[in-house]
């Protein structure tokens, strides 16, 4: 079952490496959003360590979503999707490979990306801790619910915007803890309680999730 | 009575027929009752005087919205577990006056909040969450409308509706937590006037009164829909051909 | 002649009472068939009476409307594991990532069946469907009917009793569809069972293939 889950995320490791120009334009979109915020607002210093985690978080939302769309649908497309399914494994480990594969490829560099972020939003060093351990819990839940949104939108004419509108309800409680645990940071109540919170939402959402995604797939490939 | 019997869409037509003008009637008297209540029974609040009034709309309004999510999650439910096809109509039909009551609980609390605290929209958590409602209602609804199968739509909005169903006291719960983090938000809606027992009385009235509204208007869609969906099989065709 | 019960056991596919829905149309109703070992099934029927969907149906992707499809005597439904291990598919689109070469499409679709598959046995495949040369080429630089053929080599690593293939013929020259028919003769020789739609004629040396004809109600 494991070497399932590593073949499915060494194919889309290897798959993103050809595509370099691809990924690299989404990392460049996380960067563009999160400076377009200080550019409507206003770059006093006050104003961007208030606005500073929101921003990142909200970006790093956008991010993620913005290569959701394609984490089934370019196999459907293809034909490759068919092969998965009908491999002698389980279907949530499907929707976990996938779901692990896009937090490499997608969540990894924003949580590396962040911090060079948060310096431009003059955030203390403790600050930038807290938000890396935040996205660092956070990317994962990202990729887990996205996943069953992907799989519920598969080939449909809405595409990402539809995924978009039916993923971010879901997202606003990983970005107030994400959020939360930054700002108790700045605001010197620290960052634990978020960070837990986040931590227990990980927790739910690493069983559950696949197991819905999963569902999605069949609805959508009946 | 044998309930199985009403599970096919042939024999809960008519019965829905028979029900929905008498769920309209008795929606329609409860709704006098209740404004009576709310406009001239009630007592003029100590605090906030008769503009308060808006609560007889605005908290029925909002229990509704929450209530008929859960009704839909019931069905979407009972539809993916027995694959019944009236059970996922159900929850088509239920979907549109969850989302009415939801916009609807979102601009009385507007209409409240104004005259009260001088804002048009408060960041308040319960406001706040309707708000995360009617953007899951919303994505329910637009979900169906991009999938032309419809099986697939079917039974793509119950997943999501079950999927939202789990997340939303989550949510809930992160938005009181985010609420309760930014103390600039110190006016809340939920510090309504300590209540009297004819407010109590009048809501509940309203509330009686918008969920036979509700059942009322659902199965007339839910008849649409059978007739939609049904309208090559047999029985339909004699309708039809009678009429 | 076996007993029952060995006879539940031994290598067949058998579907009952298939029944299939698209959208609102009923596509076809009451199927039955059984196939043997060695024995094929020729699907045939016009344009969209629904030779894809029975596929699929047969294959685990699709639920049919009514009816239940065996494998070996256990609902296909209740041993999906076990079915996805003995049975091969190929559908209209090949299946191949277009970024990827043909060894490595051909390695990953090992892997995801659970099999290591080593260079040797690689190459092996593509020699055996004449795509030595393009082995290291990106398969989007290969035309429609080479993909093709890199799928069928898929198809011969992937160990499978039974195939399930639509439209094999599709998009091949004549060289194609010989490769195909040697293959197909090859793996009914060995035992295997295998249910193919096409709308060319196939001919086949190890047996006269079983027609079974899907059309509207």
């Amino acid at each position: 079952m494991l070497s399932f889950v590593c073949t499915i995320v060494r194919r889309e490791i290897l798959l993103a490496a050809r595509r370099r120009g691809d990924w690299l334009t989404a990392q460049f979109f996380f960067v563009i959003v999160a400076s377009l915020f200080p550019l409507g607002i206003g770059a006093e210093p006050e104003t961007l360590r208030a606005i500073g985690p929101g921003v990142v978080w909200v970006a790093a939302l956008l991010a993620a979503l913005l290569s959701l769309d394609r984490l089934f649908a370019d196999d459907h497309r293809d034909g490759a999707l068919e092969p998965l399914m009908l491999a002698p494994y389980p279907h949530a480990l499907l929707a976990f490979g996938k779901a692990l594969a896009h937090w490499i490829v997608s969540g990894l560099p924003l949580i590396v990306i962040a911090p060079v972020l948060g310096l431009q939003f003059d955030l203390p060093p403790e600050a930038l801790l807290a938000l890396i351990a935040s996205l660092a819990l956070g990317t994962p839940i990202l990729s887990l619910l996205g996943g069953i949104g992907a799989a519920l939108t598969l080939g449909l004419r809405g595409g990402g915007v539809l995924l978009a509108l039916l993923i971010l309800p879901f997202y606003v409680p990983v970005l107030i803890f994400g959020t939360g645990a930054v700002g108790g940071v700045l605001a010197g109540t620290g960052a634990e309680a978020n960070l837990s919170l986040m931590g227990a939402l990980l927790a739910l959402t690493l069983p559950l999730a696949p197991w819905a995604c999963a569902q999605a797939l069949n609805v959508s490939l009946e | 009575m044998n309930l199985n019997r009403y599970a096919s869409p042939s024999t809960f037509y008519p019965l829905a027929g028979r029900l929905v003008p008498a769920f309209a009637v008795l929606a329609a008297a409860l709704v006098a009752v209740g404004l009576y209540i709310g406009f001239f029974v009630a007592p003029t609040d100590f605090q906030q005087g008769e503009g308060y009034r808006i609560i007889f709309i605005h908290v029925p309004a909002a229990w509704m919205s929450m209530f008929i999510y859960l009704v839909m999650a019931f069905w979407s439910a009972i539809g993916l577990a027995w694959n019944t096809r009236l059970s996922f109509m159900m929850t088509r039909a239920l979907a549109p006056t969850g989302a009415l009551f939801t916009f609807l609980a979102l601009w009385t609390g507007a209409f409240w909040g104004k005259p009260m605290w001088g804002a048009w929209w408060v960041w308040d958590a319960r406001l706040t969450s309707e708000l995360i409602l009617l953007f899951l209602y919303v994505g329910y609804m637009a979900l169906q409308a991009a999938i032309d199968d419809p099986r697939r739509a079917d039974r793509a909005g119950a997943l999501l509706n079950l999927v939202g169903v789990v997340n939303v006291p989550v949510i809930y719960f992160s938005v009181v937590w985010w609420n309760t983090l930014h103390q600039g938000a110190s006016v809340s809606l939920t510090r309504a006037p300590s209540m009297a027992h004819t407010m109590l009385w009048g809501m509940l009235v309203m509330a009686l009164a918008a969920w036979f509204y509700t059942l009322a208007v659902a199965l007339v869609r839910v008849r649409t829909l059978i007739l939609e969906r049904e309208r090559r099989a047999q029985w339909v065709r004699q309708m039809e051909h009678d009429a | 002649m076996p007993s029952a019960s060995r006879a539940d056991d031994a290598l067949a596919l058998t579907a009952a009472g298939l029944a299939c829905e698209r959208g609102e149309r009923r596509l076809f109703e009451g199927l039955d068939f059984a196939l043997a070992a060695g024995e094929a099934l020729l699907v045939v029927g016009g344009n969209g009476h629904g030779k894809t969907s029975l596929l699929r149906i047969l294959s685990g992707l699709s639920l049919p409307a009514a009816g239940e499809v065996r494998w070996r005597g256990a609902p296909i439904r209740a041993a999906r594991e076990r079915y996805g291990r003995a049975m091969a598919y190929l559908g209209h689109a090949d299946g191949l990532k277009a970024d990827l070469t043909p060894l490595e499409n051909l390695r990953f679709a090992a892997a995801l069946r659970g099999r290591a598959l080593d260079d040797a046995a690689a190459r092996h495949a593509l020699d055996r469907v004449a795509l030595a040369r393009c082995a290291e080429l990106p398969a989007r630089a290969l035309s429609f009917g080479q993909r093709r053929r890199v799928a069928l080599a898929a198809l011969t690593l992937a160990d499978a009793a039974l195939w399930i293939l639509d439209e094999p013929l599709a998009g091949l020259d004549a060289q194609g569809v010989g490769m195909v028919q040697g293959l197909l003769d090859a793996h009914l020789a060995a035992g295997g069972l295998a249910v193919v739609t096409t709308h060319q004629s196939l001919v086949l040396d190890a047996c006269a293939p079983r027609t079974l004809r899907v059309g509207p109600c």
